[in-house]
């Protein structure tokens, strides 16, 4: 289980020098074999939360534990040898190195191409297409975001920190990403997602909001509660609400 | 040829032992090893150090290796080396230089490299430059590359320098014929207190020329690096310098980009960017499992690549 408790998060405000709160006593907890989804205008803390969760930015206050332990100090390279494994919302460039160089970086051993095709084609991509190519600007958006999601899949681990999986990807492999969601079952997923077919796939959706106290709580209740709020700004979930 | 050697020789033209083909090996000022064959003739010059290397029109998919491997200190070897490529030719020419310098004194090698390519041949020219040894004695590569493209012609210049060279002055000139292309791939590495200077001089004097030019460094502890290039596009061309540096430590890289479309009708195209490893690239495989160090040597590793 990863619990947070009393998770403060705040940052210098460049031009008038005040602390501005990010994240404001944030207790939530994620279970084993639970997928959940969270959702919540920009702004609302949520990158934040897995850049937290990560590692990349230490709580200003407040306890992150793992499995009991506490874990809030510890740093991303033994977050991730302890089973933390991050999707970027922005996929990282790199000049010169390949798609198969940073699947082995990930998986952290050699791999043939039979190991190579089962981390791409769950992502839609033909590994013999992609597997000599930079990770850089020559590839799209979206082949970008699918091989940031191939590169979870080759690592592996126990806890999946996916922010926006969806973004960039077209709506005609939508199933496929909720399929690899799905064979994740048996993890710790949190997923920042805005997409209702993704919150769809959650046993649980945390919903944040910029001025008001997170809240959380199972898929059908999170549901109702979403589409009674018209003010919040999901398209689609408002689309069929109203529709 | 002793095991310097061989070790030399695999770093900077991936020979081990004597290879196919054409070739000539020169250790410390002299002949070591020189083969000639029928398609591709290499000619002692009488008047100074060098040779001719002359390429026979329509010889296809052949090699010719030219090491050079300098051992000793307080030695300055100077070669003018000029290649000859036949019409309608596709070679590929490996002229490492390897300085293995263990003592007090400087070890310098200068390789004056003229090719005059004929119409419609095609040439890839690896050059690896190389040094070691614990010395205390420089070792300085200062190489002139000059580069002559006919009609239709294709150069292709591989051009790395893996380290231990404490000074470099490296120019590269061409002349870019109709349809002819030039293209560069750069790659240097220095560290400590070593320096590096490249300079290109790039004339695009044909209809449709065109040159791509892409130079990656990479400067550690103090070194520094200088970058110039100087291209004129004097027809209807294409021309593109690309100079990308990643500064670690306190190195320093300083790019002066020049283009100059004489011709209304050439596109010229500068990029460069210097820095430090974008954090994120750390951040994400340091998220892989790596450390800040493995994760630093993982980018260098493929930027070098």
């Amino acid at each position: 289980m990863l619990e947070l408790k009393n998770v403060c998060y705040s940052v210098k405000d460049e031009q008038t020098g005040k602390r501005q709160d990010i994240l404001k006593n944030v207790n939530l907890s994620f279970e084993s074999g639970e997928i959940s989804v969270i959702t919540g205008p920009n702004g609302s803390g949520k990158s934040t939360l897995i850049k937290i969760l990560m590692g990349f930015e230490k709580p200003t206050s407040g306890t992150i534990c793992f499995n009991g332990k506490d874990i809030t100090q510890m740093s991303i390279t033994e977050r991730a040898r302890n089973g933390f494994t991050i999707a970027f919302q922005q996929p990282v460039r790199f000049k010169g190195i390949t798609v198969k160089k940073l699947l082995e970086l990930a998986c952290g051993r050699k791999l043939d191409t039979d190991g190579m095709c089962e981390c791409l084609s769950s992502v839609g991509l033909c590994a013999r297409n992609y597997i000599d190519r930079a990770v850089d600007g020559t590839l799209s958006g979206g082949e970008l975001k699918r091989i940031e999601l191939a590169m979870a899949i080759a690592k592996g681990g126990a806890v999946f920190l996916l922010d926006e999986p969806e973004a960039g990807i077209d709506l005609w492999s939508f199933e496929d990403l909720v399929k690899v969601f799905e064979k994740l079952h048996d993890k710790t997923v949190i997923i920042v997602s805005h997409q209702q077919r993704i919150m769809e796939t959650a046993d649980k959706i945390v919903l944040f909001d910029n001025d008001k106290l997170i809240c959380a709580g199972k898929r059908e209740e999170m549901f109702s509660k979403i589409t009674k709020q018209p003010s919040l700004c999901w398209r689609n979930v408002k689309e069929n609400a109203n529709g | 040829m002793d095991k310097t050697d061989e070790q030399l020789l695999e770093t900077i033209a991936d020979l081990h032992g004597i290879p196919e083909g054409s070739f000539n090996i020169r250790k410390n000022g002299k002949l070591l090893a020189r083969r000639s064959d029928s398609d591709i003739e290499i000619v002692p010059k009488t008047d100074k150090d060098g040779i001719d290397i002359i390429v026979k029109p329509n010889v296809k998919n052949k090699s010719v290796h030219i090491p050079v491997l300098l051992t000793v200190g307080d030695f300055r070897d100077t070669v003018y080396n000029d290649f000859y490529i036949g019409e309608n030719a596709d070679v590929t020419i490996v002229a490492g230089c390897g300085i293995h310098n263990a003592t007090c004194s400087d070890a310098e090698h200068d390789g004056i490299h003229t090719f005059y390519v004929s119409k419609n041949a095609k040439v890839r020219y690896v050059e690896r430059h190389y040094a070691n040894g614990d010395g205390t004695g420089k070792k300085v590569f200062d190489p002139v590359t000059k580069i002559y493209l006919k009609e239709g012609a294709c150069f292709i210049l591989e051009a790395t320098q893996l380290g231990g060279v404490t000074a470099t002055d490296r120019k590269t000139f061409a002349t870019v014929g109709k349809n002819a292309q030039l293209i560069v791939k750069e790659k240097i590495l220095t560290d400590g207190q070593e320096e590096a200077i490249t300079d290109f001089r790039v004339k695009l004097n044909g209809k449709n020329s065109r040159a791509d030019i892409v130079s990656r460094s990479v400067a550690r502890g103090n070194s520094k690096q200088a970058f110039r290039s100087d291209m004129i596009g004097k027809n209807e061309c294409f021309g593109h310098v690309e100079c990308d540096g990643i500064v670690l430590d306190s190195a320093r890289i300083i790019s002066t980009p020049k283009i100059d479309a004489v011709s209304p009708l050439a596109s010229l195209v500068h990029e460069a960017a210097v820095g430090k490893i974008a954090g994120e690239q750390l951040l994400k495989l340091m998220s892989l499992g790596l450390t800040e160090q493995e994760a630093e040597d993982a980018v260098i590793q493929g930027f070098l690549n």
